[in-house]
């Protein structure tokens, strides 16, 4: 049906469409207005009883090791009466992202990089520590650690657990049948991989980088280590501050010296197929492999002893994580034997208000207390760079032989440089990583990598 | 309005209740008084309605709470007010008929407002405007988008890719079956079984793919490699050598498109007249030649819709990409992009937004197209 207007009809219209856009205009310029003004949000008790108070935690670690870092505060909770809910997600480094702009923010957020805190810090939704928490801070942790969590001279987060990234790790009784021994330099350790080549015929080496949104992280860690080991500390610090380039012939060497067993179908990937394959592998399944025996060598971090309680040796046990046991782990060597230098990990818990429920927490998470409790949680997994930290309660004993290194002044210890630099670079680190491992040439690599850092 | 509701919610829960209801009072006595008292004529209501145009727009720039520029505020109103009185006061209708056609409208142009012309423009705007959306940047953003090498550029051309193959792949399929299986013994059956994928989510069909293109080969659990080793070929990582992943993952959007053709299809084919079937038999037509000049030309609009439709689901697919790739290899589409920008700490909200830009300004020629496909078929 049509319909007929006359001319007094079409130009009434007019003006109500004239009004309507004028109306339109006026209620976008009140909306924009309301949005940059935004925030408020419920405000804070500051002051007050904080019995009864729910606190949410918002966190990256899910399935076991959520278990185990609830288990951790759960008794001290149930003692104060808070509530802690906590909340794991395997996508936090995405997720946390889109919170923070639609202010849908948890108590507190744990977030597992120091760059992402950084960048969290800047929005200005990040609250400064309070004073007691702040003390607890200096008190329990070395300046380096102080550094990842400080933003224009103010404290803004603490750091709760930590890990320590290389280790290599191998079944010892394999290598007594074969006949080697845990290799001091890099070379040997490279001498070592053609050698069990040679006597199982078999790839040596396995390696998973998939994890999701932030697939290709295992393989930045890798770098990360030949990049401190070989060229040290100070061109590391200028490689994770920007001023030394991907592309510089430095990190060019680094991709080599891992390409020579992450990118040699000779070498890789037992017991999952090719070289691609490595793309395609979860992290954590490495651990199936090496327990039943088709992988001779990994390098993960310690917290790849969580993925062993569920996997079972060729006998169908579990596999037990011990220098006499079926898997253990050897720190990966440098150029020259006896070095001290180590790529690490860890949490860091920062609050997005001044509750006082969210303050008791976070003063508990920063104390040398918790870090005692998460230790002592069974089969823990974790543990921290907290200087108040007992080494003599941790079980397990590769743990406590991380605990020794965190803690020992010697140790030359850096971050991840994946995870302390901006998260735009982090993002192209990674995609590189899973690019290279499918065959695109180092040098478009580091190219394409060093294109994410934002100018200026 | 936020430190009303916070006010409210300290209050006591029985306390809340009349005070709730007290405002919901207010609220619908001013509508009345929109509809019923204000359009009355007289000098008095006049006043009255010129009180009304300024103050509407003052009370609600302060319910918005704006403390930014009381000066500002009062200019606004009393321009918008102002205007908004001498449109009303000057309409053909009578004094007093657009601010009861405002009232009216209220409740459905503030929603909307809210929901689509508030984050459309934002988005727009953002789209030239730096990541941290600080200043104007013109249109580097596209720039970005455009460069060698960016991640943009590749989601632009794949996206491009996937409009063209996806909605023919998955039309022509459901067409063909459409006729193969009309008036067919156990048509019903037969049609179920490519209706059942449009049942599942786009994410849980991605998921089943995923298995079905895995590579991992001690143990084999990918389906299709297993088939490829049964004919004594080597695996081949589906999804990580470009430009075969893009092609895996239509394949899964073919999929789950193809039974909703299929229907649509199916059903325009029985309303085809059977006279004119029967005419062209007569006529000493082969099938071919029935279906390319009497079924198809039938069944054009229904053709042109579904394949508009399955465009504008193309333009748009995320959870495909999110559920298998997370955009690796050179797999990533526009609206995958779009949230992945958005994603990173700090998000780089102009990209994302000249991305979504894009996708909108991709999306229009079809909606612009679809529209006069329907005025057209009205007509005729």
């Amino acid at each position: 049906m049509r319909v007929h207007t006359n001319g007094g009809r079409s130009f009434g219209s007019r003006r109500v469409r004239q009004v309507a856009v004028l109306a339109v205009a006026a209620a976008s310029v009140v909306g924009l207005s309301a949005c940059s003004s935004g925030g408020g949000g419920s405000g804070g008790n500051a002051s007050g009883n904080v019995k009864g108070a729910t606190v949410t935690i918002y966190g990256p670690d899910t399935g076991t090791e959520a278990t185990e870092l609830e288990a951790s505060w759960s008794a001290w909770a149930k003692q104060q009466g808070i509530t802690i809910q906590y909340t794991g997600d395997k996508n936090f480094t995405a997720n946390i992202a889109t919170k923070i702009q639609a202010n849908s923010l948890p108590d507190i957020a744990m977030f597992p990089q120091p760059g992402l805190l950084s960048a969290a810090v800047q929005t200005g939704k990040v609250k400064q520590l309070d004073s007691a928490t702040a003390a607890n801070v200096k008190k329990n942790f070395s300046t380096d650690w102080q550094g990842y969590v400080t933003s224009g001279g103010k404290l803004y987060a603490t750091p709760l657990d930590a890990s320590v990234k290389g280790y290599i790790w191998y079944s010892p009784a394999d290598f007594k049948k074969w006949g080697v021994s845990v290799p001091t330099t890099y070379d040997e350790l490279l001498q070592l991989t053609s050698t069990i080549r040679q006597k199982t015929g078999q790839p040596p080496w396995c390696a998973g980088f998939n994890s999701g949104d932030a697939s290709g992280w295992p393989g930045a860690d890798q770098l990360a280590e030949l990049v401190l080991a070989d060229a040290g500390p100070s061109v590391y610090d200028a490689w994770v501050k920007g001023t030394t380039k991907f592309t510089d012939p430095a990190i060019g060497s680094a991709f080599d010296t891992l390409g020579k067993t992450l990118l040699n179908p000779q070498y890789v990937n037992a017991g999952f197929g090719d070289v691609k394959s490595i793309n395609s592998t979860a992290f954590g399944d490495v651990a199936t492999p090496l327990a039943s025996g088709k992988c001779a060598l990994t390098n993960q971090a310690t917290f790849l002893e969580a993925s062993f309680a569920t996997v079972k040796t060729a006998a169908g046990t579990t596999p037990k994580v011990a220098p006499d046991g079926d898997i253990w782990a050897f720190p990966q060597p440098g150029p020259t034997a006896g070095k001290n230098a180590v790529v690490g990990g860890g949490d860091f818990a920062a609050a997005f208000n001044t509750n006082a429920a969210t303050q008791k927490v976070m003063q508990y998470l920063s104390s040398a207390d918790w870090a005692n409790s998460l230790i002592a949680v069974p089969n823990a997994s974790f543990i921290s760079a907290n200087k108040g930290l007992d080494a003599t309660k941790e079980q397990d004993q590769l743990l406590a032989s991380a605990i020794k290194i965190l803690q020992d002044p010697a140790t030359v210890f850096r971050f991840g440089a994946d995870d302390a630099m901006p998260n735009v670079v982090e993002t192209a680190f990674w995609t590189g990583m899973v690019d290279w491992i499918n065959g695109k040439s180092t040098s478009a690599v580091q190219a394409q990598i060093q294109a994410a850092w934002p100018a200026g | 309005m936020s430190a009303f509701f916070s006010w409210l919610a300290g209050l006591p829960p029985l306390a809340q209740i009349p005070i709730v209801i007290v405002a919901f009072g207010i609220v619908m006595v001013l509508v009345v008084f929109f509809i019923e008292v204000a359009p009355r004529p007289g000098r008095g209501y006049s006043i009255m309605r010129l009180c009304v145009a300024i103050g509407v727009p003052l009370v609600v720039l302060l319910i918005l709470g704006i403390q930014a520029g009381a000066f500002w505020v009062l200019i606004i109103a009393a321009v918008l007010g102002g205007g908004l009185f001498w449109l009303d006061f000057r309409a053909r209708s009578g004094s007093g008929y657009l601010l009861q056609l405002f009232a009216f409208l209220s409740p459905a142009l503030l929603l909307l407002i809210i929901g689509l012309v508030y984050p459309a423009v934002q988005t727009f705007v953002n789209a030239f405007r730096s990541n941290d959306g600080t200043h104007f940047v013109g249109l580097d953003n596209f720039v970005w988008v455009f460069s060698g090498g960016s991640t943009g550029l590749i989601a632009f051309i794949n996206t491009i890719v996937w409009v063209i193959i996806a909605p023919v792949c998955a039309t022509g399929i459901g067409l063909l079956y459409a006729v193969f299986v009309d008036r067919s013994r156990g048509e019903k059956v037969l049609k179920v079984f490519i209706f059942m994928p449009v049942a599942i989510s786009l994410v849980g069909a991605s998921i089943i793919f995923k298995f079905f293109f895995d590579y991992t080969q001690d143990p084999q659990i990918g389906l299709l490699n297993q088939v490829v080793e049964w004919f004594g070929g080597t695996p081949v990582a589906w999804l990580q050598n470009y430009p075969l992943n893009m092609v895996m993952l239509i394949i899964i959007l073919i999929w789950t498109q193809t039974g909703f053709a299929m229907v649509l299809l199916s059903s325009a084919i029985k309303g085809v007249p059977t006279e004119q079937v029967e005419a062209a038999e007569l006529d000493g037509t082969n099938a071919w030649q029935r279906f390319w000049n009497v079924t198809v030309p039938g069944i054009r609009p229904t053709i042109i819709v579904v394949w508009i439709t399955i465009s504008i689901v193309s333009l748009k697919v995320y959870d495909i990409i999110a559920a298998t790739t997370g955009g690796q290899n050179d797999s990533t589409v526009l609206g995958y992009e779009m949230v992945k920008q958005f994603e990173i700490l700090p998000p780089q909200a102009g990209h994302s937004a000249a991305l979504a830009l894009l996708i909108f300004i991709l999306v229009t020629p079809f909606i612009w197209y679809n529209a006069r496909n329907l005025k057209r078929q009205r007509e005729e």
